[in-house]
């Protein structure tokens, strides 16, 4: 039997699309997750030995070889290393950089296609334009993506403030580079035409154009302020696989296409899972800068009362509290990943249930700064996934709630979107602790949230508020709990 | 004080208003109980059970009887030689049982003469903070439970469906009507037999219940009226309403084997719903459950208290249901009775209080007058009560929220969707008229594998979504393809070197993604 030599890098990459979708579909749940995780490795490893068949074999020079096995062995490790490096509770970061990351090759293979194009000098002038049209919007959308990622990931890790940066007309700015990249490939296409497929010029007008989009992305992620960054990450994941689909067309690689697309329309659920979770438009996040636009004036509930106005309370009355309660639910909020405070709470939590108490978990939707990221730090520490319920599954009990453990989590229990209109976050989804008999919020400070919106919730008869790092309140109660006096 | 419980007279009546269980809880509260001997026979319950909880046992009653406070089934009832079981009560006593006032006046003002409190756990109000008292829920349950299982005794096949070396047969089709209490007992029960359930409710509300469990909701073509009355009882219907409702069942009564109507209104005849040609048209050997044949029957062949046979069709008319199921029908009627006292004070400060709206809804007679029924104020005031509280959210929002700001042009999303879908197809029509057909075959692959990818993520579980963004990662690595393909293209020149780039830093990608969403994963578990 004869081997058709392009048949068989075309079933392999039908296998390696497949394992790709059975990869995503296996995180429909824990028990399949690692497998789809699995097929997710094979599925690349096939991609890539189907890629080299594909290859032009004469071309195979030594050279070329020590160039691609070079790249793979040091991007490799490179990644080896970030993964198995990274804290939970620093995903976020790095799931920004590994964005920038595709945006970053995106960009580097439309440039290496346009001054190398494969087989594309017998096209027909139609098809070349649109071959140059692909190079176009794939390297647009990448560096796009590769700016965009690297603000978002600055950010993130607190390298760049998380305030937005409001540019005046900064909405013109943005437009004006939009139009701008559309107007330059006019240009861009009679000059390749003209040279063949190729010319210098036309190799600047793209560099320049790579410009404009680097600019673009930094300027529309740094627009944006902390909160929304679960929706800039998933935006930018979406961006990613959009980036790749189009490297697909102008390379005309139907994986790359069908690859780029699964996790281009992944991103774009993510996002749209987000904003619905804070009600809000896509438009309002990626060009808002929260706050700005809110409709009306906050409520001014926070200036007229400070920090004197709640209720304090000790670890130790919070350990009595806890050791009386039948029923409790503890909400994790950023606070948390930032004091590291998971495994703490964990050993909390633990203590607890072995007193016959029913400790569950309660995650709203935007927790944390990546969607799922509070999921991922129980994990991490321990907590049975079965005991962490998401916001609709656990509302209805909380009314039968006897304490409520509010950690480092502020706007997504605010009890003003749902009775103040004048709230910025009026409408969004929040979890209604305060119908639990009682709720003690651990705080650093009186600080807003995120959102900046004052919070009604520490104000609250049946709240009390136990201030200082995370990690320092709950170490304090279950020393409490254990016997020792707190040091 | 006193707490007496004596035996009901009512013929086939097998309850008893206390079990040993709830006699313990009354002889905590500090109540001496006397049980009168041979109560709780009906319930299996023996003396020496009650004996054991703490309760005295009076041979004759007249103890249980003259107690200050008689739990009861039934109301007391006429005596031979124009004797009256009200007789037997001490003056100033508080007799809690079900009453039925309607038409019982001869009753009332004889527990007005003998100046008793009388209760009467049927007025009890269906608010949520009286549930734990509500006698008929809790009886409706084991009513629509029996009627299952004397439908079974009835009806000589199988209620699941069989497939064996023998033959097969079909499960047996059975129709609810009224999805009440009673007749959602009827469906779970019927369903655990492994019957198969149609169900009927001038309610559409509850259709979710009926799904719920298991059993499929019949809808009518006329448009429902929201046929839901205060305490979540059924309104009386149109003309037009109940003509299309007969249409229904008759059409389905050549096809079902059991019939069971639970359809009350309260304080009326119950409705004839179930007409005699209905029951004509079904198969020989049918069972029909009339669960209001106390209240005249939803069937018109229904004689209560009866079983019949009328066109081969079994016809059970039983008005003692809940007796039938005698033992747990009492602990749960017990247990009603201790929430009822409960409610109003226990033993220390066991009082009558009128402001009380679950105690004053109930109270038929009180002080030597008759107070039922309730002044129109207190009954407005139940009524309020027992609407069904709206989520509150919801009514917040509604009340509160502002216009939505999206609909500048009026349009409704239905307009936008067409819009959209009219632009896209006009952007396909016309990349399909300039585009190269080798464009057009891999933008075929791409439009399908954004919907793939659609359908896909919409089953992953919220708690997965970082997993998901870090092998997503990990999969956009793909474009390291792209990097290959440039990088191998020949002689070593600025497009193979960025190739080889893009392909180191797309590694970056795919090690870092698999390898941290394997560590991710790896961490959640299962609780024990």
């Amino acid at each position: 039997m004869i081997l058709e030599a392009q048949s068989l890098p075309t079933v392999l990459y039908v296998v390696a699309a497949v394992l790709f979708i059975l990869s995503l579909g296996g995180l429909a749940n824990q028990e399949t997750a690692r497998r789809g995780n699995i097929y997710g490795i094979v599925g690349m490893v096939l991609a890539i030995g189907a890629t080299f068949l594909l290859g032009d074999f004469e071309l195979w020079n030594g050279t070329a070889m020590t160039l691609i096995y070079g790249s793979v062995a040091i991007g490799g490790a490179i990644g080896a290393v970030l993964a198995a490096r990274v804290a939970m509770t620093a995903m976020p970061e790095l799931v920004a950089i590994l964005h920038s990351f595709v945006g970053l090759a995106a960009v580097f293979v439309g440039w290496s296609s346009y001054l190398h194009p494969h087989g594309t000098e017998t096209l027909s002038r139609a098809a070349q334009t649109v071959h140059l049209i692909e190079i176009w919007i794939g390297v647009f959308i990448g560096a796009i993506t590769f700016t965009g990622s690297v603000v978002a990931w600055a950010k993130l890790n607190g390298k760049v403030s998380g305030k937005p940066l409001l540019l005046p007309n900064r909405h013109m700015i943005n437009l004006a580079a939009v139009v701008g990249s559309l107007i330059l490939v006019f240009p861009f296409i009679e000059m390749s035409h003209g040279a063949g497929g190729f010319s210098y010029f036309g190799f600047l007008l793209l560099l320049a154009m790579s410009g404009v989009a680097f600019g673009l992305g930094w300027h529309l992620v740094m627009a944006i302020g902390g909160a929304d960054m679960p929706v800039v990450v998933s935006l930018l994941n979406s961006y990613s696989g959009w980036a790749a689909a189009a490297a697909g067309f102008m390379l005309s690689n139907d994986l790359l296409i069908v690859t780029g697309a699964l996790v281009g329309s992944s991103g774009a659920i993510l996002s749209y899972i987000m904003c619905n979770a804070m009600n809000r438009s896509i438009w309002n996040v990626v060009f808002g800068g929260f706050g700005t636009d809110g409709g009306g004036e906050p409520a001014q509930v926070g200036e007229a009362k400070s920090a004197d106005d709640c209720n304090h309370t000790t670890a130790e009355e919070v350990a009595k509290a806890a050791k009386n309660a039948k029923s409790i639910v503890i909400v994790p909020g950023y606070g948390m990943a930032v004091a590291r405070a998971q495994h703490l709470v964990k050993e909390f939590s633990g203590q607890m249930r072995k007193k016959g108490i029913t400790v569950r978990y309660a995650i709203h939707p935007v927790a944390g700064r990546l969607p799922g990221h509070m999921n991922v730090l129980l994990a991490e520490a321990g907590v049975p996934y079965d005991t962490v319920l998401e916001m609709e599954e656990i509302n209805d009990d909380l009314p039968e709630t006897d304490l409520v453990l509010v950690i480092g989590a502020n706007d997504i229990v605010n009890p003003g979107a749902e009775t103040d209109p004048s709230s910025p976050i009026y409408g969004m989804p929040v979890l209604q602790v305060w119908k639990s008999t009682k709720v003690v919020v651990f705080k650093r400070s009186m600080r807003m949230g995120y959102a900046g919106v004052a919070n009604e919730l520490f104000f609250n008869e049946n709240t009390d508020m136990l201030f200082g790092d995370a990690k320092d309140t709950v170490q304090a109660i279950l020393n409490a709990l254990s016997g020792k006096a707190a040091a | 004080m006193q707490l007496g419980v004596p035996r009901e007279s009512t013929p086939g009546e097998r309850r008893v208003a206390a079990t040993p269980e709830t006699v313990k809880k009354l002889v905590k509260w500090g109540y001496s109980v006397v049980v009168e001997a041979g109560a709780g026979t009906g319930a299996t319950i023996d003396d020496a059970a009650y004996e054991a909880a703490g309760a005295t046992i009076d041979p004759d009653g007249n103890a249980a009887w003259g107690s200050d406070v008689v739990f009861k089934v039934n109301a007391p009832r006429a005596q031979a030689e124009g004797a009256h079981e009200v007789d037997r009560l001490k003056e100033g006593s508080t007799i809690v049982s079900l009453v039925f006032p309607v038409g019982k006046e001869d009753l009332l003002s004889r527990y007005a003469e003998k100046k008793v409190t009388a209760m009467a756990l049927d007025q009890v109000p269906r608010i949520s903070r009286a549930q734990k008292m509500d006698v008929l829920s809790s009886m409706a349950n084991i009513a629509g439970y029996r009627a299952v299982i004397e439908a079974s005794h009835h009806y000589a096949g199988f209620f699941a469906g069989q497939m064996t070396a023998a033959g097969r047969t079909r499960p047996a089709q059975v129709l609810v009507i009224g999805a009440g209490v009673a007749g959602l007992a009827a469906i779970a029960a019927a369903r655990g037999l492994g019957a198969e359930v149609y169900a009927f409710d001038v309610r559409p509300a509850v259709k979710e219940q009926v799904e719920s469990l298991g059993a499929r909701f019949l809808l009518l073509d006329v448009a429902m009226e929201g046929g839901e009355s205060t305490g979540g009882y059924a309104n009386i219907m149109s003309d037009e309403f109940i003509a299309a409702e007969m249409a229904l069942f008759r059409e389905k009564a050549a096809d079902v084997d059991i019939v069971i109507t639970t359809a009350l209104i309260p304080g009326k005849k119950a409705p004839t719903l179930y007409t005699a040609d209905m029951v004509e048209i079904m198969k020989t050997g049918g069972v029909v459950v009339d669960l209001a044949a106390e209240q005249g029957g939803n069937c018109a062949l229904t004689e209560p208290e009866k079983v019949v046979v009328k066109h081969g069709v079994t016809i059970i008319g039983y008005t003692d249901m809940t007796s039938r199921l005698a033992a747990h029908a009492s602990q749960f009627f017990a247990t009603n009775l201790t929430h009822l006292l409960d409610d109003m004070g226990r033993h220390e400060d066991f009082k009558v209080d009128l402001e009380d709206i679950v105690v004053r809804k109930a109270l038929v007679a009180h002080e030597g007058e008759v107070t039922w029924p309730c002044p129109p104020e207190v009954e407005e005031k139940a009524r309020v009560a027992a609407q069904p509280p709206k989520p509150q959210a919801d009514a917040s929002v509604e009340a509160h929220k502002p216009a939505p700001p999206v609909p500048e042009s009026g349009m409704s999303s239905f307009g936008k969707g067409l819009i959209t879908s009219v632009v896209g197809v006009a952007a396909l029509f016309g990349i399909g008229l300039y585009a190269p057909p080798e464009f057009m075959q891999h933008f075929t692959v791409f439009v399908l594998s954004c919907f793939i990818g659609w359908q896909v993520i919409w089953n992953v579980s919220p708690a997965l979504h970082t997993p998901l963004m870090s092998v997503t990662n990990a999969i956009s690595g793909i474009i390291i393809v792209g990097g290959i393909l440039q990088a191998s293209s020949g002689a070593v020149d600025l497009a193979t070197i960025l190739g080889a780039v893009a392909v180191l830093v797309a590694s970056i990608n795919i090690a870092g993604g698999f390898l941290v969403t394997q560590r991710m994963l790896a961490m959640f578990r299962k609780g024990a």
